[in-house]
C-alpha cells in the first residue's frame, strides 16, 4: 500500500523547506550570521554525504577523508596564491598562473583529490578491516606532515586566501548566495550519490559489504568496485574541501589533520550511516552542539567526548533512522 | 659523512625505536587478545608523561615521578577498560574507533582543565645528564643511552612474560582459542584487564621517559600514536616481535631520514634551500613509504599474530 504521506516524506519535505528558508529565517530572527554558521555545516554535510559512499555501502572504515578535504582546500587555495601573486606554477608544464575562476579550481579540486583517492585507495584496499583503518589515517597523516613542511605554501601558518573563486554571476561574498550555492552543490551530490547507492554498481558495493567472499565467488572484481567508490568519494571530500577554502578564506594543514576525519566519520554515524541523508543531520547536529557548547564552556569537548561513548555504546541506529522511523530500509 | 656521526644517528634512531616499542607492544597485544582498536592508547602516553612531571617536581626524585607515571598510566587504563572498553571487544572496529575518539577528545580537554595549556617541561636528572664516549670522538647523552637499555630491558621482559609464564600462557591462549579459556574455568575478563593495564604501564613509561626530550602538551599523545600504528601495521597486528622489529625499523627510517636527506639532498641541488625544503618534506614522510612498501610485500606484516 503506497501511502501519498508517509514519516519519512514527511522528515524529508520539511528538512528540504528548513535549509531552503533557512537565510531568510535568519534575517528575520535578526541574526544573519546563522547563514554563514550553516554555509559551513552544509559543506561538512557534503563531506560527510561523501565519506557514507564508501563507509556506509561499502563497508570501508576509512579514517583518512580528512586528507580529500584538505587537498580540495589546498587546490582552491594554491591556485589562487598563484592568481593573486601572478607567479608561474614553476612545477607544472607550461608557464599557467593559476586561477580564481571557480569553473577552473572547483572540477581541478575534484580531479586532484580524485587522483590522490585513486594512489591512497590502489594501496590500502590491499589490506582489509583494521589494516585499513590504520593505513587510511597513515596517508592522511602523510600528507598532513608533507603539507606542514613545505614552506612554499604557507607549511604549518597556512595560505590565506586573498580572494573567493569567482563564479559569475554568483557574488561570493553575499552571504545568502553563498549559502544557496552550497546547497545547491550539496543537494545536487546528494542526488548522485542516491543514483550511484541504487545503480547496479551500488549493489555490487552493498554486497561486498556484506559478503565478498560470495561477491568475487559470483565473479566480481571486488576490488575494483571497491576502488571506484573510494574515488568518488574522495572526489566529493575534495568539492567540499573547495568550499571550505572559499568559506574560510584560508586554507592550512589542519584541514587535513585527522581529527577532521573522525569529525566526519562521527557526523556519518550520529546521523545514521547507509542513509545518504543521516550524514547530513549528523553534520548539522555535531556542528550546533559545538556551536551550543562553546557559549557555556571552552572545555566543551569534554561534554562531546563522553556523548560520543554514549552515543557508540548505546544509541546505534543515527538520528536519521529516529526520525524515518522502520520505514528507513526502502530507499 | 663520518662514522661517528653515523653511529651517533644508528643509536639515536635506536631510542626512537625503543620508545615506539614501548607504545607498540600494548597496541599490538590489545589488538592480537582482545581484537581491539585502541586509539586512546596514546592519551596513557600522556598521562604518563603529566603525571611524571608532577611527581617529579613534587618529589625531587625522577624515579619516583616515573614510577607514580606508570602506576598513574596503568590504573587509569585499567579504569577506561573496565567502564567502557570492556564493551566494546566484541562490536566491530568502527564502533571502537569512535568510541576511544571520545574518550581521547575527553582526556585531551581533562588534560587542559588539570594543567592548564602552557605545555610542561621536566629536566634530565642529573644522574643521567652527562654524555657516555661509547662512540670515540662523539660523546654521547647518558639518557638516551639509558632509554634504549630501559626499552631492550623491556623487551626481553615482555618475551619472558609471555613465552615462560603463566600469565604469558593464558595471553597466548585467549589470542587463539578464547571461549576454550574461559571454558577452562580462567577468568576471562580480569584477564583482559591485565593485558589492558600492562599495556596502559608501558605506554605510561614511554610518555615518563619521552618527559625530559619533549614538550609535555595536550595532542603529544596523538603524534606517537600514529607513529605507533605505522610500526603495528609494519610488523603485523597482534605480534609482539613484530612490533620490537616494526619499531626499530620505524625509528631508524625516520631518523636516517631526518639526519642524513639533507646532504643527500644538497647534492642534487645548487640551491641549498630549496634541498631543505625538499627533504624536510621528504624526510617526513619516508616511513609511511616504508609502510607503503612493506604492506605491497606483505599485506598483513612482517609477522603472524599468535592467533593465525
Amino acid at each position: 500500500m503506497a501511502r501519498i504521506l508517509t514519516r519519512k516524506k514527511i522528515v524529508h519535505s520539511a528538512g528540504l523547506l528548513l535549509l531552503l528558508s533557512l537565510p531568510l529565517l535568519a534575517d528575520a530572527m535578526g541574526e544573519p550570521f546563522l547563514t554563514t554558521v550553516c554555509s559551513r555545516i552544509l559543506i561538512y554535510a557534503l563531506a560527510a554525504v561523501s565519506l557514507d559512499l564508501i563507509l556506509g555501502y561499502g563497508g570501508l572504515v576509512s579514517f583518512g577523508h580528512g586528507a580529500f578535504f584538505g587537498i580540495g582546500a589546498y587546490v582552491v587555495g594554491i591556485l589562487t596564491h598563484h592568481a593573486y601573486n601572478a607567479e608561474v606554477i614553476s612545477y607544472l608544464p607550461g608557464d599557467w598562473s593559476g586561477s580564481t575562476a571557480a569553473i577552473i579550481q572547483w572540477p581541478l579540486a575534484i580531479l586532484v583529490s580524485g587522483f590522490f583517492a585513486l594512489v591512497i585507495g590502489a594501496l590500502s584496499l590491499r589490506t582489509q578491516g583494521v589494516y585499513f583503518i590504520m593505513i587510511t589515517l597513515a596517508f592522511a597523516q602523510m600528507l598532513y606532515y608533507f603539507m606542514i613542511s613545505l614552506p612554499t605554501y604557507g607549511g604549518e601558518d597556512g595560505l590565506n586566501l586573498w580572494e573567493r573563486s569567482s563564479l559569475p554571476p554568483i557574488d561570493m561574498y553575499n552571504d545568502q548566495e553563498f549559502y544557496y550555492l552550497t546547497l545547491a552543490l550539496l543537494l545536487g551530490f546528494l542526488a548522485v550519490a542516491k543514483r550511484i547507492v541504487n545503480s547496479r554498481f551500488g549493489m555490487v558495493l552493498q554486497g561486498c559489504k556484506q559478503n565478498e567472499a560470495r561477491m568475487k565467488t559470483l565473479g566480481y572484481p571486488t576490488y575494483m568496485y571497491k576502488l571506484v567508490a573510494f574515488v568518488i568519494a574522495g572526489m566529493g571530500a575534495g568539492l567540499a574541501g573547495g568550499l571550505a577554502a572559499n568559506h574560510t578564506e584560508f586554507v592550512g594543514p589542519g584541514m587535513m589533520h585527522w581529527t577532521r576525519s573522525g569529525d566526519i566519520m562521527i557526523m556519518v554515524i550520529l546521523g545514521g550511516m547507509g542513509t545518504l541523508y543521516g550524514p547530513v543531520l549528523g553534520a548539522i547536529t555535531l556542528l550546533l552542539m559545538e556551536e551550543v557548547l562553546i557559549q557555556f564552556t571552552e572545555h566543551w569537548m569534554v561534554i562531546l567526548g563522553p556523548f560520543l561513548v554514549f552515543v557508540v555504546l548505546y544509541a546505534r541506529g543515527g538520528i536519521y533512522g529516529w526520525l524515518i522511523g522502520k520505514e528507513k530500509d526502502d530507499v | 659523512m663520518t662514522l661517528a656521526l653515523f653511529l651517533e644517528q644508528t643509536l639515536n634512531g635506536l631510542q626512537q625505536g625503543v620508545m615506539l616499542f614501548l607504545m607498540a607492544a600494548g597496541l599490538t597485544l590489545v589488538f592480537g587478545i582482545m581484537n581491539m582498536i585502541n586509539l586512546a592508547h596514546g592519551s596513557l602516553y600522556m598521562v604518563g608523561a603529566y603525571v611524571t612531571a608532577s611527581a617529579t617536581k613534587a618529589s625531587g626524585n625522577f624515579g619516583i615521578g616515573v614510577l607514580t607515571g606508570m602506576a598513574a598510566a596503568g590504573l587509569t587504563g585499567m579504569i577506561v577498560e573496565r567502564l567502557a572498553l570492556r564493551r566494546l571487544y566484541s562490536r566491530d572496529h568502527l564502533d571502537q574507533v569512535l568510541a576511544t575518539f571520545g574518550i581521547i577528545l575527553t582526556f585531551n580537554e581533562l588534560t587542559k582543565i588539570i594543567w592548564g595549556p602552557q605545555a610542561l617541561f621536566l629536566s634530565t636528572p642529573e644522574w643521567l645528564s652527562g654524555t657516555v664516549g661509547i662512540i670515540p670522538e662523539a660523546p654521547y647523552p647518558a639518557y638516551r643511552l639509558f632509554i634504549i637499555l630501559v626499552g631492550l630491558g623491556i623487551g626481553l621482559g615482555l618475551r619472558h612474560l609471555i613465552v615462560n609464564t603463566r600469565l604469558g600462557m593464558l595471553i597466548r591462549a585467549g589470542a587463539t582459542h578464547r571461549e576454550m579459556v574461559s571454558a577452562l574455568g580462567v577468568d576471562i575478563d580480569r584477564l583482559y584487564t591485565a593485558v589492558f593495564g600492562i599495556g596502559a604501564m608501558l605506554a605510561g613509561l614511554a610518555g615518563a621517559m619521552a618527559g625530559p626530550m619533549l614538550a609535555i602538551e595536550v595532542g603529544m599523545g596523538e603524534k606517537i600514536l600514529i607513529l605507533t600504528f605505522v610500526v603495528v601495521i609494519i610488523g603485523g597486528i597482534g605480534s609482539v616481535r613484530g612490533a620490537l622489529v616494526g619499531a626499530l625499523l620505524v625509528g631508524i627510517v625516520d631518523t636516517y631520514g631526518r639526519a642524513f636527506l639533507p646532504m643527500i639532498m644538497r647534492g642534487f641541488f645548487d640551491d641549498p634551500s630549496t634541498a631543505d625544503n625538499f627533504s624536510a618534506s621528504l624526510s617526513s614522510m619516508a616511513i609511511y613509504v616504508l609502510m607503503a612498501l612493506v604492506l605491497i610485500w606483505r599485506p598483513r606484516g612482517l609477522f603472524q599474530a599468535y592467533g593465525e
